[in-house]
């Protein structure tokens, strides 16, 4: 190894020296003990200072650190809220007191990002006339457009679409599979990126 | 002595009948202004050939004017179909005599091909009448296509026949569709009522549009892949309407089967086309469409325009049109009580009014009517014990009729004869179409494979020929 390469080592072994001992919480090490040689109290008191400012430089890291992920969690929950489905009794289209809460949910996001939009798609289980199914899938997204669109958000910015049963969410001719089938699916198609979160 | 033939499949299920049982079995064909034809039926059960009752009888055939022997209602003519002579003439021979059976008004005998050898230029009328026949098909195969003699065995005597041209290309779809004819013609010399095996049957299968023959040979594709659903015939037989699924919403089109040529009948953004259908005219093409608030059915000339609204729903769904035969009403599906039941009003939507009658112990659903071409009668689907069958509703006293009773049963098409009907039904595990006889309750099965939806069977396909 040529010196060069020596000291790189020397510093790498530092700073992760350095750095294994920040992983351990920021804790103020006992200050030195106290020494009648005055060279020796003023360097203590000197690395006392430099260890309580890099305690405290690791202390707001890791609060940035935990206050972004916390972000990140929020944004993913922002969007898991306007994109959650709702579902609906059989050969019905009215919102339930179930859907109503998921609905109310997106209204704070929505309200945030005035540029999001969104579309419903309206589906439903596999029993019954599978034409009228496309028209009662339509009747169930038009049905969550209305409630939205009540609620304060923009018309222009709901699109609705209807599957009927040609897409669903479970196979199975059973009344689990049906249950999950009928359904409202929403899906963000602009204005996804840099989700403002709700003033909460 | 065999008087069934192996061939004809019994139905172990016979329709469940609620409404009063129909009496007329040979139709008086009122639309033939001559005499229809007629076999003594009675003498096919008896060993020895009844004295018939004694007409001068012209046996040549003369346009318009037919002369025929009493036939048996209630019973059904045992008919023979000797070998066919000539190359090709076995396929010509198992086409006969299928499109005979599935027409369900004869008994095809299966009897061997010495039976009546022609012993000095005449047949054995005795034997043949021993055997059970009422009549004998005498065919083969000649240059411009198939030569053939319906025998009326009770007479003794030779009561039509007529040489059919086929195209060239034995096999091809052209080639059986005219050999179909040629056996729809022999069946309305024995009963007085032509056949229906020229006609074809649409269907859905893996999002493609697909054609078969009525006797389940030749399915063909007719769209590339995508997403297709409920196709509809042009009176013509020469166009269909489908709908094509896509991101924006459901487009309503309609295509040329000869060229393949297409045109968008529904207007351009997303929302609801579905379900055409065609007047019997040809004129018109009704579909339902829907936004936000509901799905109501518009009409627009089949050659381009403005649809106009037929019904007026007020946010309630209707859908599925069937024109009547006189293009003057129609029915439909719709949920404006609550849930799906079947109504009829007039083409420009007024006088609209519950067909279906409420039914308080099931959880009513009635769907996917469509209208006989008698007019008499309307097919539909309806919620039973959980399954669904397919039911007819009598238009003159609401009598209701249940047609189906095996496993689930949906989407009905009338055959133009108005006694076949084709439906979609999973009896086999797979969704598949079926053919009932309305009369006897003869089921057959005409797919086979992967699972298909949305029949619809065509007019008559040779009257243009």
């Amino acid at each position: 190894m040529n010196s060069m390469t020596r000291v790189g080592t020397l510093l790498v072994g530092v700073i992760v020296t350095l750095t294994a001992c920040s992983r351990r919480r920021a804790e103020p090490e006992p200050p030195p003990a106290v020494n009648a040689d005055s060279a020796t109290l003023a360097d203590a008191a000197a690395r006392a200072r430099e260890d309580s400012i890099a305690a405290a430089n690791r202390a707001r890291e890791d609060s940035i650190a935990a206050a972004n992920g916390d972000r990140e969690r929020r944004l993913g929950e922002a969007r898991s809220a306007v994109t959650a489905a709702i579902y609906f009794d059989y050969d019905r289209a009215e919102i339930t007191d179930q859907a109503r809460t998921t609905l109310d949910a997106k209204l704070p996001i929505l309200t945030a990002n005035s540029g999001l939009r969104i579309r419903i798609a309206g589906h439903t289980d596999s029993r019954g006339s599978d034409e009228y199914n496309l028209a009662l899938g339509q009747r169930r997204a038009a049905a969550a457009k209305r409630y939205l669109v009540g609620l304060g958000v923009g018309a222009d910015r709901i699109e609705v679409i209807s599957y009927g049963e040609e897409r669903p969410a479970a196979q199975g001719e059973d009344e689990s599979a049906y249950a999950q089938n009928r359904r409202d699916e929403f899906e963000i198609t602009a204005g996804g990126d840099n989700l403002q979160l709700p003033q909460s | 002595m065999p008087l069934i033939s192996a061939s004809t499949r019994s139905s172990r299920r016979h329709s469940i009948r609620t409404g009063p049982t129909r009496t007329s079995r040979a139709p008086r064909s009122a639309h033939v202004a001559s005499t229809s034809l007629r076999l003594a039926a009675a003498a096919a059960l008896i060993v020895l050939a009844l004295p018939v009752a004694a007409r001068a009888q012209d046996t040549t055939s003369r346009e318009g004017i037919r002369l025929g022997l009493k036939y048996e209602l209630g019973t059904r003519p045992g008919v023979l179909v000797l070998p066919v002579a000539g190359a090709g003439g076995d396929s010509v021979r198992a086409i006969l005599q299928r499109d005979l059976d599935f027409g369900d008004r004869v008994t095809v005998l299966p009897a061997g091909a010495d039976v009546a050898r022609p012993q000095g230029g005449r047949f054995n009328y005795d034997l043949l009448a021993k055997l059970g026949a009422a009549a004998m098909v005498e065919a083969s195969v000649v240059p411009s296509g198939v030569r053939i003699a319906v025998h009326d065995v009770g007479a003794k005597r030779v009561l039509q026949r007529r040489d059919f041209a086929l195209p060239s290309g034995a096999g091809t779809p052209e080639w059986r569709l005219a050999v179909h004819s040629a056996s729809d013609e022999v069946e309305r010399w024995i009963t007085g009522t032509r056949g229906v095996a020229a006609t074809r049957i649409l269907f859905v299968r893996d999002g493609r549009v697909y054609v078969v023959d009525s006797d389940g040979e030749n399915v063909r594709a007719i769209t590339a892949n995508g997403t297709a659903l409920s196709p509809a015939w042009h009176p013509s037989g020469q166009s269909i309407a489908y709908v094509l699924f896509g991101d924006k919403g459901t487009q309503v089109i309609a295509r040329e089967l000869g060229s393949g040529a297409t045109r968008r009948v529904s207007n351009v953004g997303s929302g609801l086309n579905i379900t055409p259908t065609f007047s019997p005219d040809g004129r018109t093409l009704a579909f339902a469409h829907g936004e936000e608030e509901g799905t109501d059915i518009f009409a627009a000339a089949s050659l381009g325009g403005a649809p106009q609204r037929v019904t007026v729903g007020r946010g309630s769904d209707n859908v599925s049109p069937t024109f009547s035969p006189d293009g003057r009403r129609i029915a439909f599906t719709s949920g404006r009580s609550g849930h799906p039941e079947v109504y009829i009003s007039d083409i420009d939507g007024t006088n609209a009014e519950l067909l279906t009658p409420f039914n308080f112990g099931d959880q009513s659903y009635r769907s996917n009517p469509d209208w006989s071409p008698d007019g008499r009668s309307i097919a539909f689907q309806s919620q039973l014990a959980g399954q669904f069958q397919i039911m007819t509703i009598n238009l003159r006293d609401r009598s209701l009729k249940q047609l189906t009773a095996e496993g689930m049963n949906e989407d009905p098409s009338w055959a133009p004869d108005g006694r076949h009907v084709v439906f979609v039904s999973n009896r086999t595990g797979v969704k598949q179409l079926f053919v009932l006889d309305t009369e006897t309750g003869r089921a057959r099965q005409v797919t086979r494979g992967a699972a298909v939806r949305f029949p619809a069977w065509s007019p008559f396909l040779d009257r243009a020929r």
